[in-house]
């Protein structure tokens, strides 16, 4: 769409860019006081188990503890961690501290003292009697396991999720359009497998933190590394079983949140002990236990079967997801969806009939979270590698038999909830891939020698915008002095550049510089209501806001302006840094209405304005990968990562370029590196960036990224989101390519060395 | 325990523990750009520089710093925003907790090898860990600098 | 945690030699695998007063001092020369710049780790020990000495022997610890190769059977790595099996047999 834009699409440098370059104090352990008490909690180290006894005396008399609670000491009206709008559809199923234990991290008590020496020797002075129970380890055998993770009678869930506590699931459901099994039975081929993906960790660098002060107000003060202010209100609020109002939470800068930020994980900690002694307080997460006790990918094991005529049409696909969501059920019940309703529509096109089905189960393990891709992540692994070997067994090129199935814009997809597909360039984002990786050339295989070779993969991906008719976006903007802009917005950005990015929106519509616009988010006293930077919601839904509250700011500068030019409001119009009458004689300043509007006025000079939107347009990608396989060690080394998106609008295309490049590594490491493993005692072996290893920049090969735009109607400028999507396609692409280099399909995640070469063995067998 | 060393050009004297690590004495004097990522010596967030020397400060005793010369990026601004505007010119800084660190071995690489290769820039930065970027943009703007110095 | 109780810097190698005959009492290296012990250190003892952070030539020999952080090993021209190219090979995948100027060379072989890069390399170069009690000895010799032994590693002597040297190591992701370490030297006609990462420490084999007697051929160098891998005791761990590591142990002699074929 030809546009003359002059802030959106443009390559704006991020507004906080220089300040966090030069190391400037921006984040939460910074910009709180040092004077403050040390909060740390005592982790459990059995699986599952009922605390009999604990024993705090000794430990109270270490010289500058100031208080240590247990489960005897906490509310016991149960709650989520999940940032969710309310009612949360994650079940009601924590307390603080429990009497019951359910993983190795758990936690047990807190500590709070006046230095982490004091805090450390007293954790190690806390007496626990434990009565050890069996836990459930393996998620295939957790669903009506006689042993419950949850067998507490307050334990509640409040949308109609299929979730039964007495039968360890956490959600169930089954949907479907047409009759799959039909269809299937009719197929020419179906490819039949079963896909398993790991609780991998987002590993954002700045582990999860949270500082706690009373206020002159008596309230609760909260600064926390958070995507969600206003969740954290609610989610301590209910935790601490105290009204809303007590409680004022804002976020200073995030350093990296990928979803675990949308959960509660660190805040309730010092909350309580600030609550409960009127002392300012911090909590800073290790690293081992944002590995132990944070809120990673659920593990999924998705069973999938895709059936194709001779010719290549794909007409029905299945998929059952099992999903592990751990200890807790923090978003649970959500991510599992996107497992299906974010893999299957992919392949609309020729789509006769889906089903897909799923449970969610409790297992002793880490609770997982929201993360990345949130389920969609998993699903299109799957389904996606079983779409490559269905080109295989067809002897279609699987760029091919993408074409001739994939979704086009216009058409109705039944798997996305009858969602239609109106803007969509993901033909578009093909063509241009296979060209600028050169994919003729490289697919599918070259010898190298020296027992290496060299392949392609490719693979599709969808996300959503927003959650549709529940994400709500809200922006104020406001004529300042002089004629520059305040906006305000409660979405929070986490280094994604939502700051800059919406200020260029708004910079678009006022027209004027992006300069001229002050960012200001996020708080729960001062923004907006915002659901919250997660779901990809940002760009489109608040984004939208932006739009509308910039249209109404107009009206009401216009209706200043005719004040004082002594004229109706429907002669004359907003024109950027004046608003002139439309004959043309006569004009005023924006620096004039700034003033006047501080000046014996009654029209605001500021509008709120919020938006959601029904619908949740999906962006599209398509990756395409080439590799190094080395077979006689199992070796593999990306070389090239080519990737085109449909992300409507690039608002700020450097910022859309670098999510992407960000998600694609991010990716690369979940296919290759980023394995959780456990002991037989449910400890998790990964508990540091030592053994839990994410990509270095010598892991990523070449990066190429470049964009098809459509123009969705729906969203602000046409944009639709970016931020989840480009984590999709690194695991299908690589697990085609090196199916490709050995003849082995690998289905479970990472796909380490050891893993390559014992398929090369056993293939040649 | 009493030690003495010269912290961003400034002589520095105080009072510690004899296990205080740098990382902490440094953000006790004020210099908040020091990050930490880890407890493992993995993430490279918490760079200095010790007598010129990039280090890892959560793992050097403040101790051992004692009548040395420690830099962190608060006594590096001009030097490092030279190329730093290039690296916010591909958005590439994102949450930006990563920076300092890789901003001060970033100082280190040039100030050793003024001209380096993309493959010298990637092994000498290998130790600093980012998870927004994915690396390249941080390349992309070093590349940037690089060529306009030549340009220059 | 660790904690540490007082710091010293003695100005003397009998100072800090007295200073650890206590128990308690540890000799600072670059502090990167002590710091992650949960520990309490009485006196930590740091030579970094001593002149221990040298590499000095001799007209028959490198002596590395043992503060040396294995940033200058990797840096050093000599060495370089010495080893053709195989020291930067051994050290430039530990984890990044900043670590490698923290850890110290003495640091790395006294701690005699499974997954010593260093140490693997130093075996097969012939490497001599100086310690400040019980004086110059073979590193093969240290290595097998118990690691509670209270005596203060001063330098690594890295003879002039001529030769060629090729060093491999096989990694799941490139900065992490190796899978399986190999080094393979040639001296006046006699094999010396070490694996290390097995994962217990480096191991040190001849080429007892004269496999490559003969030269190093396609075959030849084949027969020698099924014969390492048959001799090695090689186990499991989380990076990898006992099964996959003898796999790779095979690849990586044959290949570390090819490259030295090729050297000078």
């Amino acid at each position: 769409m030809a546009n003359n834009w002059k802030a959106v699409g443009r390559p704006v440098r991020k507004k906080d860019a220089m300040q966090l370059l030069l190391g400037k104090p921006a984040y939460v352990d910074d910009v709180t006081s040092r004077d403050c008490l040390v909060v740390k909690v005592l982790r459990s180290p059995h699986a599952h188990a009922l605390i009999e006894e604990i024993r705090t005396d000794i430990a109270e008399k270490v010289p500058g503890i100031a208080c240590i609670f247990t489960w005897k000491d906490v509310p016991q009206k149960r709650f989520t961690m999940a940032g969710q709008t309310y009612p949360e559809p994650s079940p009601y199923d924590r307390l603080i501290l429990d009497r019951r234990v359910r993983f190795v991290g758990d936690a047990v008590a807190v500590v709070a003292g006046e230095s982490e020496k004091a805090v450390d020797q007293a954790l190690g002075l806390i007496r626990v009697c434990y009565q050890v129970l069996e836990p459930v380890l393996d998620l295939h055998t957790a669903k009506d396991n006689p042993i419950l993770v949850h067998p507490e009678e307050n334990w509640q869930s409040l949308c109609p999720v299929g979730a039964d506590n007495r039968r360890n699931l956490c959600a169930s459901d089954t949907c479907s359009d047409g009759d799959v099994d039909a269809v299937l039975a009719d197929c020419d081929e179906v490819v039949e497998h079963t896909y398993h993906t790991k609780a991998c960790q987002q590993a954002m660098m700045e582990t999860f933190r949270t500082y706690a002060e009373m206020d002159a107000y008596g309230r609760l003060h909260i600064v926390s590394s958070t995507q969600i202010v206003f969740h954290v209100r609610r989610i301590l609020a209910n935790a601490l079983d105290i009204p809303k109002s007590k409680i004022h939470v804002e976020k200073p800068r995030i350093g990296g949140g990928f979803g675990a930020k949308q959960t509660v994980v660190a805040e309730v900690y010092p909350a309580l002990v600030t609550w409960k002694t009127g002392r300012p307080s911090k909590m800073i997460y290790s690293r081992e236990e944002c590995q132990i006790a944070g809120s990673p990918r659920h593990e999924m094991e998705l069973h999938v079967r895709v059936g194709a005529n001779r010719d290549g049409v794909i007409r029905a696909i299945d998929v059952y997801t099992l999903s592990n969501t751990g200890a807790y059920g923090e978003h649970g019940p959500t991510t599992v969806g996107l497992s299906g309703h974010k893999s299957i529509p992919l392949y609309t096109g020729n789509l006769e009939a889906f089903r897909f089905a799923y449970d969610v189960v409790y297992t002793n393990v880490q609770a997982a979270g929201a993360y990345r891709g949130y389920g969609a992540t998993q699903g299109i692994f799957a389904v996606e590698s079983a779409v490559s070997e269905l080109a295989d067994r067809l002897g279609i090129d699987p760029v091919v038999l993408r074409e001739k199935n994939m979704v086009r814009e216009g058409q109705i997809m039944s798997a996305y909830y009858n969602e239609p597909a109106s803007a969509c360039a993901l033909d578009r984002c093909m063509a241009h891939c296979k060209a600028l990786f050169g994919w003729e050339e490289k697919y599918p295989v070259r010898d190298m020698g020296n027992g290496k070779v060299r392949t392609a993969g490719v693979a599709m991906a969808m996300q959503g915008s927003g959650i549709s008719g529940v994400d709500v976006g809200s922006a104020t903007i406001k004529l300042s002095d002089e004629g520059f802009y305040n906006l305000s917005i409660g979405a929070a950005d986490m280094g994604t550049g939502c700051d800059t990015i919406l200020a260029q929106m708004a910079a678009e519509c006022l027209d004027c510089s992006v300069d001229d616009i002050a960012v200001f988010g996020a708080d729960s006293d001062a923004s907006p209501y915002d659901s919250g930077s997660y779901a990809s919601s940002t760009t489109y839904v608040t984004g939208k806001a932006v739009e509308k509250a910039c249209a109404q700011l107009k009206e009401n500068l216009c209706r200043i302006a005719a004040g004082m030019l002594d004229c109706d409001v429907d002669e004359v119009e907003f024109a950027g840094r004046t608003v002139k009458k439309l004959d043309g004689t006569d004009e005023v300043s924006l620096f004039d209405i700034a003033a006047k509007s501080m000046c014996g006025n009654e029209t605001a000079a500021q509008v709120t304005v919020s938006h959601s939107s029904p619908i949740s347009p999906p962006p599209f990608m398509v990756g395409m990968v080439e590799i190094e396989l080395d077979t006689e060690t199992g070796q593999v080394d990306v070389l090239d990562y080519t990737a085109v998106v449909d992300c409507g609008t690039p608002v700020n295309p450097n910022l859309a370029r670098v999510q992407t490049e960000g998600g694609i590594v991010q990716g690369i490491g979940m296919a290759l590196f980023e394995d959780v493993t456990y002991e037989p005692s449910g400890r998790i072996m990964e508990n540091s960036l030592m053994q839990y290893k994410i990509p270095t920049r010598l892991d990523m090969g070449r990066l190429r990224v470049e964009f098809e735009s459509s123009y969705e109607q729906s969203g602000p400028f046409g944009a639709k989101s970016i931020g989840e999507i480009v984590i999709n396609t690194p695991s299908p692409a690589i697990a085609h390519a090196i199916a490709h280099a050995t003849g082995v399909w690998h289905r479970t995640l990472p796909i380490t060395p050891e893993k390559v070469l014992r398929g090369i063995q056993s293939s040649r067998k | 325990m009493e030690i003495k060393l010269t912290l961003n050009g400034r002589p520095v004297a105080a009072s510690i523990a004899p296990d205080t690590l740098l990382l902490d004495f440094v953000r006790a004097q004020g210099c908040l750009s020091v990050k930490r990522g880890c407890e493992t010596a993995n993430c490279g967030l918490c760079t200095v520089l010790m007598d010129g020397t990039p280090v890892l400060s959560c793992s050097v005793l403040a101790a051992r710093a004692a009548g040395r010369h420690v830099q962190t990026l608060e006594g590096l601004q001009e030097e490092a925003a030279d190329f730093a505007a290039f690296i916010a010119d591909q958005g590439a800084e994102q949450c930006g907790f990563c920076n300092p660190g890789f901003v001060m071995n970033t100082v280190a690489l040039l100030r050793e090898n003024p001209d380096p290769t993309d493959d010298e820039i990637r092994a000498y930065l290998a130790g600093n860990l980012c998870r927004c970027s994915g690396y390249e943009g941080q390349l992309r703007g070093i590349r940037a600098y690089l060529n306009s110095k030549k340009e220059g | 945690m660790l904690t540490i109780g007082e710091y010293s810097r003695p100005q003397s190698l009998d100072e800090a030699y007295a200073l650890c005959q206590k128990k308690n009492n540890v000799v600072l290296g670059g502090m990167l695998w002590l710091k992650m012990q949960h520990r309490r250190v009485g006196t930590a003892i740091d030579l970094c007063d001593l002149g221990l952070d040298r590499i000095e030539e001799t007209a028959d020999a490198y002596r590395i001092g043992a503060m040396v952080p294995l940033r200058a090993l990797e840096t050093h021209a000599g060495l370089a020369a010495l080893t053709q190219g195989a020291m930067a090979e051994a050290v430039r995948h530990i984890v990044g710049v900043q670590f490698r100027n923290c850890a110290t060379v003495g640091g790395s072989v006294w701690g005699r780790f499974g997954f010593s890069d260093v140490l693997t390399l130093l075996l097969a170069l012939d490497a001599r020990v100086v310690l400040h009690h019980a004086g110059e000895m073979p590193l093969a010799d240290f290595a097998a000495l118990p690691c509670n032994t209270r005596d203060i590693l001063t330098q690594i002597i890295l003879p002039k022997t001529g030769g060629r040297t090729v060093y491999l190591s096989q990694r799941n992701i490139s900065t992490d610890f190796p899978v399986l370490t190999c080094a393979l030297s040639e001296r006046n006609g006699a094999y010396t190769c070490v694996i290390g990462a097995r994962p217990m420490p480096a191991a040190v084999f001849a080429d007892e059977k004269g496999v490559l007697a003969q030269g190093i051929t396609e075959d030849s160098a084949r027969a020698f790595a099924e014969d390492i891998a048959a001799r090695a005791v090689l186990g499991g761990n989380m990076r990898a099996s006992g099964d996959y590591r003898r796999a790779i142990c095979k690849v990586l002699v044959r290949r570390a047999a090819m490259a030295l074929s090729k050297e000078g």
